[in-house]
């Protein structure tokens, strides 16, 4: 499947990519595996699930907390920021964020921006903008760097190349990198990226990172990850931008360790990853390393909206961790790239219609069972179900009186499918008409058609039964 | 969310309601049947009360809430006297217990209606467990069935462990563990129609899991499971069959000539 | 109006109930055991068997031996340079036990990247302390021990002090007073640098060192 700029994506290619993915064994094999892999680490870390439900319980009490006093918060952290000399930016949209990244490498003459792992930069389309003023973006996370070497997209938020096989890696670097020969050991083909990348950042003059969690208190920027890619593009080139959305501000250092403790074991079931890199500043004063710039992009590109809703503003708490992703039945089916968006799954299904309208992403509330396996397993406790039914409620209907109309509200309306239900109100409100609907039924059972929308694409028709137990419990009680 | 353990349960009624569902009413009046039949053995009288429909979860889960609040409100006032209501399905029971009291937040006096509802609500298996206390006697033939439990079942009401309480009560039944059993079977309500592709691969899965266990037949205490993956066996020509939990308990318990 | 203050504006529109202060003892697994400490022994213990699970080394070294067995270890190795910092003490002590290729990390790194990433062989850094529940290094880089020294060469040589580990992260961070002065740069470091992201099949040295060699300084009789 080729990855292209995403925007919009109708409805009507989401179920083709649906179909196609579903009908990939490969693919599906790929996913399946990883994802098995990754839910059984994650359980393993939580032994006692009543020790797991308190600290889900802190973890939502504290993102909460932290949201109910978002821009106070983030005057805060812009404050103990500039005192520790990071320049701090605002962007409201995608293309400002992009725009306010491209005057830094313009003032510093940059060709090569060197990137670790941010989401925010996929969600912004970073790489397309600085392609198009002539700056190359180099991806330097492993799984990153895969799908960049192959024109493509992340798969999934924390394992961006999961849905590629070893044998497809050790192809595309024999045939992209130079010089490099044909492997299929994983260690060699990690040295292989290894010294490409160490070669870029030793080179670039400006690293590129996101944020995990920016600190108010102490003007901190906390980077969570196991590579030390992330460190490199932090501390090796001259300048150093973080890149993050408004939402990931914490208002203490304490609060961080049970945010952190819970996103790592929830993610990849590590206690803990290699790195947790705490950047307060730049290259202090005698210091012999370390960038001399330090800049922090705050991007709103939609949150604002889901802040101004009580329900919504559930899906800032997020914490990017995936576990969502990873126990979605869906997702497991038809892996990252069938969404069309840089979040899929779960968290894609509800962050998705504030950063990209409901327009171009009405489908993705939709593209769940509504199993409840994602607000399971949410560290922070985000009732992903509940805001899926509301989006497919925002997505097919106007406002409600009183609440602002989300971009792209009704954009699905389908005016059969509200006669439908208006119908099927009528029928289901009115007893005596239900009755008579049910005998009708079950007496034309024979007239049961033997197509039936998409139920009958792999299942027998749906046949009334002779009697319905309504009759059934009316000739028992005579 | 799932409440297994942390609810108080009352003593034994005299007399309960049932609200059997609008899957169950039309496509397996039996498993209603049945589900009457297990309660009135143990003495407790059972009414229907006629007006029921559905409990709105197809229009609520569609995005249209409208709808579903009109239906929600024409199964509140059913069950006017304090008896339990019980419910042969989880994710019905789910949607009474959890989500009514959301539906009518915005209206006091329906909040409270709903609220006492839903304290009364009770899904069938966990009324037979904690209210009840059955003690059920197998009279049938050693077999080995699976357990397929729906998500809200499971997630909202604790099914698994209730029906999995139930089953261990009959000797002659050995529970087939099948691979991914608390994933998701497919159905979803209307994802099923929406997204067929998806939909049928999952069920596909779990189809496969269920055949691979070994398992003579499948039970689940829910009827859009069932018809999910009874109808993806019986498309595919597979000989597993699934039965709804009460009519599985049931037959089990009765002498043959007693069944009906 | 700027981004910045539409952005504020939108956010303070919005009629938000505050919320109480997070309890944070909530956070432990036992809420009982927040006050108490487990003893130094099992914190060794503890800290030493988390490492190992993150691939990490522990050695045990005392005060009077510590340069001495770097030296053995590089040996064995067949290392041919560290780079350590501008700490006295170490280069007196590292001199002493006769190791070769010694450097100091005694310039702006700008000047001499490339030879850093390509001739070193292990990097030295002292520690700020340690965390026993995840056996995690506590690592404060500075003007005497730069960040790049834990980062570039393909073996990284920790000295931790056995008195300074600590149960957990925020008993860390607590005890030694992070919120009232962060410094530029601070890391935590569990292990060497992986990656899963080929098939999920773990490899070391991703991007950082393929080896964590921890010295950790025992009393005498611990090390016996």
């Amino acid at each position: 499947m080729s990855a292209r700029p995403l925007k919009f994506v109708p409805a009507s290619e989401f179920r083709a990519r649906a179909a196609a993915a579903v009908a990939d064994p490969q693919l599906r094999q790929s996913f399946r595996r990883a994802m098995d892999f990754l839910i059984e680490r994650r359980a393993a870390q939580f032994p006692d699930a009543e020790v797991l439900d308190r600290q889900r319980r802190l973890a939502e009490q504290i993102r909460q907390y932290t949201l109910a006093r978002l821009p106070d918060l983030l005057e805060q952290l812009e404050r103990r920021l500039v005192d520790n000399g990071i320049q701090v930016h605002w962007a409201e949209t995608a293309e400002e964020a992009c725009t306010v990244i491209i005057d830094i490498a313009r003032r510093h003459s940059a060709k090569l921006i060197v990137k670790g792992k941010s989401m925010v930069s996929e969600e912004v389309e970073l790489n397309h903008a600085l392609a198009a003023v002539g700056i190359d973006a180099l991806e330097s996370d492993m799984g990153e760097y895969i799908v960049q070497l192959d024109g493509e997209k992340p798969s999934h938020i924390i394992m961006p190349a999961i849905h590629k096989t070893r044998e497809e890696i050790a192809r595309l670097f024999a045939d992209k990198v130079p010089g490099a020969a044909y492997t299929e050991s994983v260690d060699e083909l990690i040295g292989i990226g290894r010294a490409v990348l160490r070669e870029k950042f030793i080179s670039a003059r400006i690293g590129l990172s996101g944020v995990n969690f920016a600190v108010a208190e102490t003007g901190t920027l906390c980077l969570v990850e196991n590579e030390g890619n992330g460190r490199m593009c932090t501390t090796v080139p001259d300048v150093h931008i973080a890149i993050t959305g408004i939402e990931k501000v914490v208002e203490k250092l304490e609060h961080v360790p049970p945010l952190f403790g819970l996103l790592t074991r929830s993610a990849t079931g590590q206690a803990i990853t290699t790195y947790f890199n705490m950047i307060s500043g730049p290259r202090r004063a005698g210091e012999l390393d370390g960038p001399r710039e330090v800049h922090l992009v705050l991007v709103d590109n939609g949150r604002t909206q889901a802040y101004a809703d009580a329900q919504l503003r559930a899906t800032l708490q997020c914490i990017r961790c995936g576990a969502c992703m990873n126990h979605c039945p869906v997702y497991t089916r038809i892996g990252g790239h069938a969404y069309g968006t840089t979040y899929p799954g779960p968290i894609g299904g509800i962050v998705s219609p504030h950063l990209l309208g409901l327009a171009a992403t009405h489908f993705m509330p939709t593209a769940s069972s509504l199993c409840g396996a994602c607000s399971e397993v949410c560290p922070v406790r985000i009732p992903i179900p509940d805001l899926l039914i509301r989006l497919r409620g925002e997505a097919q209907h106007d406002a409600l009186h009183g609440h602002q109309p989300l971009l792209g509200q009704g954009a699905a309306r389908n005016p059969l499918l509200d006669l439908v239900w208006t119908a099927w109100a009528v029928l289901y409100t009115h007893p005596q008409l239900h009755r008579a609907f049910l005998w009708l039924a079950t007496r034309l059972r024979w007239l049961t058609p033997p197509r039936q929308s998409g139920w009958t694409a792999s299942r027998t028709p749906l046949k009334p039964a002779a009697r319905t137990l309504h009759e059934h419990m009316t000739s028992r009680r005579r | 969310m799932a409440e297994a353990g942390s609810r108080q349960y009352p003593a034994k009624p005299a007399r309960v309601y049932l609200f059997g569902t609008c899957l169950i009413d039309l496509f397996r009046p039996d498993a209603g049947l049945d589900a009457v039949r297990l309660i009135e053995r143990e003495g407790v009288e059972v009414a229907y009360p006629a007006d029921q429909t559905c409990c709105g979860q197809p229009a609520h889960s569609s995005g249209f809430p409208e709808q579903a609040r009109a239906v929600a409100l024409a199964q509140l006032r059913l069950f006017p006297e304090p008896w339990p209501v019980i419910v042969p399905s989880g994710s019905c029971a789910g949607m009474m217990r959890h989500h009514y009291p959301k539906i009518f937040a915005d209206d006091p006096a329906l909040l409270r209606e709903a609220e006492a509802l839903a304290e009364r609500v009770f899904e069938l298996t966990e009324f037979l467990c904690h209210v009840l206390r059955v003690r059920l006697s197998d009279r049938g033939t050693p077999t080995r069935v699976a357990l397929h439990t729906s998500c809200a079942a499971r997630r909202e009401m604790g099914t698994h462990l209730h029906a999995r309480e139930l089953l261990e009560q009959l000797a002659g039944v050995e529970l087939a563990v099948h691979a991914h059993e608390a994933e998701c079977c497919g159905f979803g309500g209307t994802f099923s129609l929406r997204h067929p592709a998806i939909s049928s691969a999952m069920a596909a899965d779990k189809v496969e899991a269920l055949l691979a266990s070994g398992a003579e037949c499948f039970v689940s205490a829910d009827c859009g499971c069932m018809l999910n993956l009874d109808h993806t066996l019986e498309r595919r020509g597979d000989r597993l069959c699934g039965e709804h939990l009460a009519s599985f308990l049931w037959r089990r318990t009765t002498a043959h000539e007693e069944q009906r | 109006m700027s981004a910045r203050e539409r952005i504020l504006e939108r956010l303070r529109s919005v009629p938000v109930v505050p919320l109480p202060e997070p309890d944070l003892g909530a956070f432990q697994a036992d809420p009982a055991a927040v006050s108490t400490r487990s003893s130094r022994t099992a914190r060794i213990e503890r800290f030493c068997e988390r490492m190992n699970f993150w691939h990490g080394q522990v050695i045990r070294v005392t005060r009077r031996n510590w340069a001495a067995s770097l030296r053995d270890l590089c040996a064995d190795r067949g290392l041919r340079s560290l780079v350590h910092g501008q700490v006295t003490e170490f280069a007196d002590e590292l001199r002493a036990a006769g190791l070769p290729g010694l450097r100091v990390f005694d310039r702006p790194v700008d000047s001499w990247k490339a030879e850093l990433f390509a001739e070193v062989d292990a990097g030295l850094t002292s520690t700020r302390g340690a965390i026993a529940e995840t056996g995690t290094l506590i690592i404060w880089p500075d003007e005497r021990e730069p960040r790049l020294l834990s980062l570039v060469p393909p073996i990284h040589f920790a000295l931790l002090d056995a008195d300074r580990i600590h149960d957990s992260l925020p008993e860390a961070m607590r005890e030694q007073g992070w919120a009232a002065a962060m410094p530029a740069n601070a890391l935590l470091v569990s292990g060497p640098s992986k990656t899963a992201d080929i098939q999920v099949t773990l490899a070391y040295g991703a991007h950082g060192p393929k080896e964590l060699i921890v010295l950790l300084i025992v009393d005498e009789e611990e090390a016996r």
